[in-house]
């Protein structure tokens, strides 16, 4: 396998984008990312694109020939590949792009994901959004996507004491970092109070313990280390891409207050990339939900197991913190377009690694790595990079 | 959902029937055609078997942002519930105050509409689940 | 005749109620006055999720569980109710269905106003009788509809109960059945219609009594019996003060109505009132006790069943129904609505 590197990365505005179409978005991410690589159209060996039901939001599959569409490449006639495992669809197209180079198949290769999720209710959205689960025996009986975190959450809480307040403070933390993001859905502060206080959307998850409906697309452009030298002096590389699946169904979990994918997923990259929980600067994790975060934090060994409540309400990730997470505001504040999120938190991880995260900048930031989770836990996608 | 779709599975929405392995004896539901313990020892003898129907809830919440299907029923409670054959499975807790509901709750399946595909459309009943009467009879 | 009686039974009362007093409340009435009137206290309200299917399902599955009868041994099932949850679509198959009893059966959904669930006792003893079948199953049930405001608000119901007809393992023998059916319109629901129309006091004489009182009357001649004869007699009850007032006309005491009244407490549950009476009495009948039961389904008949206890009733475990009467949560007139799916 050959050594992988990522060469350029960009992302839409994130939000209620009203007056851009999901070809739109697919095609301001691709090519911002195709111009911070300084790559040129006949360089790129193929597309990936990550997203989760382009189908149901806007009724448009083939995602594949619809990105090289838009962003001018029919002609060359390349590869294009649409990747889905729901919320995790960015982060498998990423290793799907890794894999390609790393096998020597390719040596240029664009990895995009997109979502355009506010063309429909809000209410159909929850549905869509429900797809991720087992339609016949969760989403058939009523579940919703906050209502599988909420029966994690409850399970958190019952089995390690975690709070309403601690799950709030993740809320607050990353609408904190969310000001410092141009980018991000949400510019505003919140506090405790205002998460506590927010309709109660999935008991005991409220309005502001969940990531919003959001639309966007971000795209990263993947290269061997070797191709990467010729194009820029600033590759990022790609230290360890793992997968890892588990049961569709919350009820076939083994364990019910972590996610065990996320967990093998994390053991198979500290191993790839040689390194351990304690050398990672900094981390991009999936905080669909408040609690998803306090899960993720003991699923990578950030903290031990029924301490993520604590560690949150304590500042061990906050900015200054000893490991900032979700310094681009996460899921919650930056906005989550499903099919893109994997490859925004890959966006995220550049910025930091190369120094260009303006006001957000972490002091240290060497190593970073990504959590991405589909369903409620069924996939996960964990990247470790690295600035060389 | 579809029609054919919930016609299906009939059984296990009306009646809890799931599936034994005949190689360990592990009970599952929804009804499995491989025993993921017992893997390949186990097909040809997975065979069909009825929950009682009684389970101990694990974790629970209560949706008040429903999909469009159960807008108007809102709220609602949702449980994990660990079957009484080990097997968990996801339902609705019915006919009990939000605060009744809590972890260790004992609940017993019953028989209710899940919902109707609009007006015209089927109408499609299963399980769902209520606090179990103690002084109930085996 | 070979002997044909009751194997098994089971009733289901939804956990909800709902006072005269609230619904007197919301259109400026006097719910004493009205309570006195009518001799209806509260109400039934189904849950959300409640129909006919689930309520004769619940039901059914208590009559298979406490019989012990296999549900394979079911040959038949009918579903008597005027609420239906389709109008093209049996109930009876989910029933069936959920109880186990298919594909080797047959099955059919009954309507004859309150007295539909009677009417499929009726068949069912007819195919236990003639040896088509070795057991059936009748249920009689409803969610039944009242226009807001209407004086039927008052009592219309939910709830429902089944009885497995058979020919062995009886807790109680039908000695005999008569009918008395007219056509006589006091009563009626025009399809699509949400709501029934009622001839007011129409629906009284001509109506309730003059089939109640003659098909009981058919029962005690061919039977050769007076009312003194039986331990518990009941009729249908669309309120609480009809069936207290054709036992005096017929010659039965307050204390023979008594223990199968529900309706000052349930309303009328309709297709369910009579089975649901019934079922109350076989809760505490002895073996040897004389029970004498005649329904009434407007448009119009009754039957008539004399039934006599077995020794078979004492290991019948049959406590359910008092507990669904006592386990009750009262509902306000906004969550009845949202209950009745008035407000989707």
């Amino acid at each position: 396998m050959r050594e992988v590197a990522l060469i350029g990365s960009g992302v839409t505005e994130f939000g209620e984008l009203w007056e851009k179409s999901l070809a739109d978005l697919v095609a301001e991410a691709g090519i911002t990312a195709i111009m911070d690589a300084g790559i040129d159209g006949t360089d790129i060996d193929a597309l990936y694109i990550g997203g989760m039901s382009a189908g149901r939001f806007v009724g448009q599959e083939h995602l594949g020939s619809l990105a090289a569409e838009v962003a001018g490449l029919s002609d060359l006639h390349i590869p294009a590949t649409r990747v889905e495992a729901a919320c995790a669809s960015g982060g498998l197209a990423l290793h799907s792009g890794y894999l390609a180079v790393a096998s020597g198949a390719y040596d240029v290769v664009v990895v995009g994901g997109a979502e355009k999720m506010t063309d429909v209710p809000g209410t159909e959205a929850t549905n869509i959004l429900a797809s991720a689960a087992n339609r016949e025996w969760e989403a058939f009986f009523g579940a919703t996507f906050p209502g599988l975190y909420a029966l994690m959450a409850r399970y958190h809480m019952h089995k390690h004491g975690t709070t309403s307040k601690q799950l709030a403070q993740v809320a607050v933390k990353n609408h904190h970092n969310g000001t410092l993001n141009p980018k991000a859905q949400y510019q505003r502060k919140i506090s405790v109070e205002d998460v506590l206080n927010s309709t109660m959307v999935a008991d005991p998850l409220h309005l502001l313990d969940c990531s919003p409906i959001t639309d966007g697309a971000a795209a990263v452009v993947v290269a061997s280390v070797e191709t990467a030298r010729q194009f820029t002096d600033q590759p990022v590389r790609i230290m360890a891409s793992c997968h890892a699946s588990d049961s569709i169904s919350l009820s076939e979990r083994s364990r019910f207050d972590a996610l065990p994918a996320a967990v093998s997923a994390a053991r198979c990259a500290y191993r790839q990339a040689g390194v351990e929980p304690t050398d990672i600067d900094f981390a991009e994790v999936h905080d669909c939900f408040t609690i998803a975060e306090i899960m993720a934090i003991e699923d990578l060994g950030f903290v031990d197991r029924g301490q993520g409540g604590p560690a949150t309400e304590d500042g061990l990730t906050a900015r200054d913190g000893d490991i900032p997470v979700n310094t681009s505001g996460g899921l919650k504040s930056k906005g989550h377009p499903v099919g893109a999120t994997g490859i925004a938190q890959i966006h995220e991880l550049m910025l930091q690694l190369r120094g260009q995260a303006g006001q957000r900048q972490v002091e240290k930031a060497d190593i970073g790595l990504s959590h991405n989770v589909g369903g409620s836990g069924g996939t996960a996608v964990i990247h470790i990079l690295e600035a060389i | 959902m579809a029609v054919p779709r919930y016609w299906r599975e009939i059984p296990q929405r009306y009646n809890l029937v799931g599936t034994k392995c005949g190689s360990c004896g592990k009970i599952y539901f929804p009804p499995k055609v491989v025993c993921p313990t017992c893997r390949r020892k186990s097909l040809g003898h997975m065979e069909d078997c009825a929950l009682a129907g009684r389970g101990t809830v694990e974790s629970y919440t209560i949706i008040y942002a429903p999909p469009p299907h159960f807008e108007g029923e809102e709220p609602y409670t949702m449980a994990l519930i660990k079957m009484d054959e080990g097997c968990y499975l996801m339902g609705q807790v019915v006919d009990l105050e939000p605060q009744e509901i809590h972890i260790g709750l004992r609940v017993e399946a019953c028989f209710r509409r899940i919902y109707e595909d609009g007006t015209r459309g089927a109408i499609q009943y299963g399980y769902k689940f209520k606090k179990m009467e103690e002084a109930e009879t085996p | 005749m070979a002997t044909v009686g009751i194997a098994g039974y089971g009733a289901y009362v939804p956990k909800y109620r709902i006072k005269a007093d609230e619904v007197a409340r919301v259109w400026g009435k006097k719910g004493e006055a009205v309570s006195a009137g009518l001799m209806v206290y509260e109400k039934s309200v189904p849950a959300i999720d409640e129909d006919t299917a689930t309520i004769s399902v619940e039901a059914a599955r208590r009559a298979v569980r406490s019989s012990g009868i296999n549900p394979v041994d079911i040959g038949a099932v009918y579903v008597g109710s005027e609420s239906h949850p389709y109008a093209v679509k049996p109930t009876a198959t989910i029933v069936a269905e959920a109880i186990r009893a298919t594909p080797d059966m047959t099955a059919a959904d009954y309507e004859f106003a309150c007295k539909a669930g009677t009417a499929a006792i009726q068949t069912c003893m007819a195919l236990v009788k003639s040896g088509m079948i070795t057991y059936g199953l009748a249920v009689g049930a409803d969610v039944s509809q009242a226009a807001p405001g209407d004086a039927l608000e008052y009592a219309a119901s939910a709830g429902g109960a089944a009885f497995i007809l058979g020919g062995d393992h009886l807790i109680a023998e039908i000695n005999h059945t008569v009918s008395f059916t007219t056509d006589t319109p006091d009563f009626w629901r025009r399809e699509g219609e949400p709501y029934p129309g009622h001839g007011e006091r129409f629906t009284g004489e001509p109506a309730y009594f003059r089939h109640v009182v003659s098909a009981t009357k058919k029962m005690l001649e061919a039977m050769d019996t007076r009312p003194g004869d039986y331990d518990y007699v009941v009729f249908h009850q669309p309120n609480g003060k009809f069936p207290l007032r054709a036992a005096k006309k017929l010659g039965f005491t307050k204390e023979q109505v008594q223990e199968g009244l529900l309706c000052p407490v349930i309303g009328n549950t309709y297709s369910g009132s009579t089975p649901l009476g019934l079922s109350a009495v076989l809760d505490v009948a002895q073996p040897g006790d004389r029970i004498l039961a005649t329904s009434y389904g407007s448009g119009a008949g009754s039957d008539s069943f004399d039934l006599t206890v077995t020794e078979g009733i004492a290991d019948y475990p049959r406590n359910h129904l008092r507990r669904m009467l006592e386990n009750k949560v009262y509902l306000d007139y906004a969550l009845y609505m949202k209950h009745r799916g008035a407000l989707k």
